[in-house]
Order: C-alpha cells, then structure tokens, then sequence
C-alpha cells in the first residue's frame, strides 16, 4: 500500500496510488489501460481484495449466529465495518448504518416502508430531472401504488437545479424529498444541504442518493441534515453487493420492516413476530458478509488518502480533461453546472457516442456509452446517449491526453 | 485508423453512414414498424410497400451508430425486389456472417453485405447490426409493437450507471 500519501502535507503520489491497484497494469489490445469508467464501478485496491481473501482464509462463518470463535470473529470484523461506514459519513449511530446489496436497494427499502406508510393518494414524492432511473422508477412504482403524484424539478441547460423552484415545487401535499447529491449523467453537484433546509422548513424529509458523491467528496450526513443517504460500496473501490442506508433514528424506529427473515427478527412463534432493533431490522438474511467486511477496507483505503485530497486531485483532472476536449472541434459538453466533480459527458458531431466508445475501445480507453441510466436526463437534452469519462483517484493527466488523442484519431475517421 | 477498427468500419460502412441510402419516411407505406436498441437508445423506423409477396420499396428513418445506420441503408437496398422468404433468407445468412457462425452451404449471395463480416470481432456490436433486419421481419409480420434488440436472447447490459 502507498504510505508515502498518507504523510501530512506529503504530494498526492498519484504513481503510488496506481500500483495499489493491479487491474490497472493490464493491457487492452496490447495499450495501456486507461480506465475512465469510474462512475460505473470502480476497481479495487490489493488491500480490498485482500481483505476479501482473508475473510475466507482466516475469520469466515456466519455472522450474529454461531457461539463459534469463527462466527464470533467473523461477527466483530463485520460489525467493525458498519462502524467503518458510521464514521466515515459522521451518522450519530451505528444502528443508522443499514448494510444492503447497494443504492438502488437503499431507494427502494425507503420506498417501501417509509413511503407505503406515509405517502397516500393525491401526495406528491419531489424529485429532480437529473435522477439516475433508481432514483425515479421506486418512486413511479410507489405513487402508482398509491394514487399519488411523481413531481419532477427540472434540469436547466447546464445541467443544475434551482433552488428556488424546488422551493416552489414543495406543496403541502410533498411527502418526500428524494434527490441525487452527485449526477451520474452530467457531474452536476445539487446543493442537497439547501435542499434540506427547504424540505425541512416545511417538514418534509429528505432521502439524498449518495452514490456518486461518496467516493468523490468528503460527505458529513449530520452537517447536510439530510434524513436519509444511501450510496454503493463497488463506487467506492470496495466488493460489489454491499451498500448502505443511513437513515435518522427516530425515522427507522418508526418505519415498519421491509424483508421479512432471518436476523431481522427477536422473537417468532405462528401467532406474531416481534422484530429485532436498529440496524437489523432491516437486514433479514444472511447479508454479504465477507463483501461487508472489505468494503470496510475500501473504506480505510480512501479514507488513509483523504477524501479532500481525492476531491481535490479529481477536480484537477476533470478541469483539465474539461479544457482539453473542448478544444476539439464538432465536440459538447453535456452538463456544464458551475459546481461538477469526475464527470465528463460529451457528444460529437455527427459521430454517434456508441462508435466514438468502440474506437476509444481499441486504443484501451475504456468510456460510458449510452444513457446512462438516465434517459430523462437525455430527453432533456435531445439525446439517445452520450460518451461519458469519469475519474477516479487513480486517473492521470497522462490518460486524459489519451483520451483527448483518441477523440481526435474518431473525428478523422467518421469526418 | 488500426487494421483491426478498418476491419469493423469500412470504407463502404462509412459511406454508407454518412448518405444512408433510402433515408426517407414514406407517407402511406403498407407497413411500418419501429426498432428499438435499449442498449445505445437507437431507434429506427422501417417503411415497406409490398406488391404481393415482393418487396417493392423499403426505407428507413432514424439515428444510430454507424454501424446501425450503414446496417439499415445496405439492407434497404439488398432487400428490395425481393419476396419475403428470400429476406427472410437473407437475415438468417447475415446473422450467421456476423456471429461468426460457419456458411451453410445452400445460402443466398450476400453479396455487399460482406463487408459486415468484421463485426463477429465486436460482439457487442452484433445488435447494432442486426436492429434494422429485426425491425423489417416485424413490419413484414405487421405486428405493430416496437420490437427491441433485448428481446432476442439473453439481455445484453442496460443497467449500471
């Protein structure tokens, strides 16, 4: 692992932090790989797989169950994890911590019992036009459910949200808030600290989906007073398969259990089940463990480098990639909000994003074609599908000159 | 552009992507229908005029990849004239080309389609091929619901982020 980074004040050892990752030593048709998928997932440390290795070798049974010294220390090292997660969003309390497979599970677990409860027919659920459809589909599933209404505050041309109309949108009738705290489609950054001021004032809460604000920016739920933030491990250069829903106390004490099973329960008999306590309640199963406990290490990971500092060095890169490709002639940037972070979409003229994606391909650069999961968000503007590069702690200046090479070597040949 | 790229778009495809051939709405057309490609949001339209068991004219509309445009304006062009078990026949012998899947023996020429053949190297790409030929077999059977590239084997990725 790279010490050198974690030396206060030391330079951000960008070469130190790559050789923590293996997979990005491969070579892609016999170039360099240049891995610019990070908002899709992002690859993993040694000292994740590792970890995930040394579960199995060493601490591996299940969990909350066995008398078992395996059990019992297989228990502590995932219990240890949640109060990774715990920390590393500064939440009150451990039992705020719900591990899930992932965001969209977060989304949906909120939707189900927090909204089934308190969302009736003719009430509203607020959402934004720049959602990932995980952050949309929940909620369309529940308002038809209910009779209720999906509002939708729309996306500006660079990509932002007003404030001001979001306030507007709020209505008596507003149950729940529910918007992304990082685009996944554009990089805009929505100022969800104001947001939750607003909803707030009129006793709404909030859900903000932290799925690509996690690994890209320090993130304090008690500072944003958000009432709940859910976002994925795999984003944050841990296993896939693990997640997290913080949610308030007092609003999960309250909210009935989703997924009825094993764990989530203290005590059964055919008459009636009494349900466990905060956070296990809304575990039922046995959860991911060994994926658990690695997240954890990813975890440590990023927080051993710093998250001002990974902001901070994915904020150079996506300025200067930013500056690079807008150089090229016939190209757009999609999403231009004055506050972006990792996100860079682009279309070109006359070149569909799915052809510019395949010629990167074959120079080893590896982009996001499509819709991103986010067709609102290319209704809006015009679009079937953008090419998207997005960065992680790992990208280099050096890869965004790769980048920047072969849009250039597509326009020549599409042109 | 490296030989492996010429390989999936030649020169032909490349023309063939920047004046799509046939490339016009028709307005009364006996069928129509509309191809969807989840994948990449492609979608196009096909028009046909049918004289019995013939197709008199095809053209398409729509936007998609190069591959997928140059796709439809060579299949407009290769299917017209022809009756419908010779497109039918057509499809099945480009399928096979672009899966990589061996000749058989008795297939009609394909003639310019040919230079699909680079797309067996581009798996991922085998739908954009095939979106047009998809959406002509379902104005042919007049179904009238958009067909989809997901709806032929198992789906290909549409999630993530």
């Amino acid at each position: 692992m790279s010490t050198a980074v974690r030396e206060t004040g030391a330079a951000y050892d960008v070469a130190a932090l790559r050789s923590d990752f293996p997979i990005l030593a491969t070579r892609v048709y016999g170039k360099p790989l240049v891995y610019l998928d990070n908002a899709a997932s992002a690859q993993k440390p040694l000292a994740v797989i590792e970890a995930e290795r040394d579960v199995y070798e060493r601490c591996y049974a299940n969990i909350h169950r066995g008398v078992h010294w395996l059990s019992v220390h297989a228990t502590d090292a995932y219990d240890a994890a949640r109060e990774k997660a715990r920390a590393f969003v500064n939440a009150r309390a451990a039992h705020e911590i719900i591990f899930l497979r992932g965001t969209t599970e977060a989304v949906n677990l909120v939707a189900q019992t927090y909204g089934r409860r308190n969302v009736g027919a003719g009430d509203e659920v607020l959402i934004t036009g720049l959602e990932h459809h995980s952050n949309i589909v929940p909620w369309q599933m529940l308002c038809e459910e209910k009779g209720a209404r999906l509002s939708v505050v729309p996306l500006d041309e660079a990509g932002e949200i007003d404030p001001d109309t979001l306030e507007r949108m709020l209505t008596p009738r507003t149950k729940l808030v529910s918007v992304a705290h990082l685009s996944n489609a554009l990089g805009t950054v929505l100022p969800v600290k104001r947001i939750a001021e607003l909803a707030h004032a009129r006793g709404i809460p909030v859900l903000v989906d932290g799925a690509q604000a996690v690994p890209r920016m320090p993130v304090d739920v008690r500072d944003l007073d958000c009432d709940f933030y859910a976002f994925s491990s795999h984003k944050i250069y841990g296993p896939t398969g693990v997640g997290v829903l913080y949610g308030k106390t007092a609003l999960l004490e309250a909210m009935p259990p989703w997924q009825g099973g094993g764990d989530m329960i203290r005590s059964v008999t055919f008459e009636k089940t009494t349900y466990n306590a905060l956070p296990y309640k809304f575990e039922a199963g046995t959860p991911n463990i060994t994926g658990g406990i690695a997240f954890g290490a990813a975890l440590d990971y990023v927080s051993g480098i710093g998250l001002d500092r990974i902001a901070a060095h994915e904020h150079d890169i996506l300025a200067y990639a930013t500056e690079q490709v807008s150089a090229i002639e016939g190209l757009k940037i999609i999403g231009t909000a004055r506050e972006k972070a990792g996100v860079l979409s682009f279309v070109l003229d006359g070149v569909h994003p799915h052809d510019i994606g395949t010629v990167l391909d074959r120079e080893g650069i590896a982009i996001r074609t499509g819709h991103h999961c986010a067709q609102p968000v290319m209704e809006r503007y015009g679009l079937s599908a953008t090419a998207r590069a997005s960065f992680g702690l790992y990208n280099t200046r050096g890869e965004v000159d790769a980048l920047v090479a072969a849009i250039h070597k597509v326009v020549r040949m599409f042109r | 552009m490296s030989s492996d790229l010429r390989d999936l778009y030649q020169e032909m495809i490349l023309d063939h992507c920047k004046r799509p051939r046939n490339f016009h709405a028709m307005p009364s057309p006996d069928r129509k229908a509309e191809g969807y490609n989840p994948l990449c949001g492609d979608r196009e339209t096909v028009y046909l005029d049918l004289e019995g068991d013939v197709l008199k004219d095809v053209s398409f509309q729509g936007a998609g990849c190069a591959i997928s445009t140059a796709s439809a304006s060579m299949m407009t062009e290769s299917v017209k004239g022809k009756t419908r078990a010779e497109a039918d026949a057509l499809f099945e012998r480009f399928h096979d080309l672009i899966t990589g899947k061996p000749n058989g023996a008795n297939g009609p020429e394909l003639g310019k389609l040919e230079v699909f053949s680079g797309v067996r190297g581009y798996p991922v790409r085998v739908k954009c091929a095939t979106l047009p030929w998809h959406t002509l077999k379902a104005a042919l059977d007049g179904a009238g619901v958009p067909v989809s590239t997901e709806s032929e084997g198992p789906a290909a990725e549409s999630g993530g982020a």
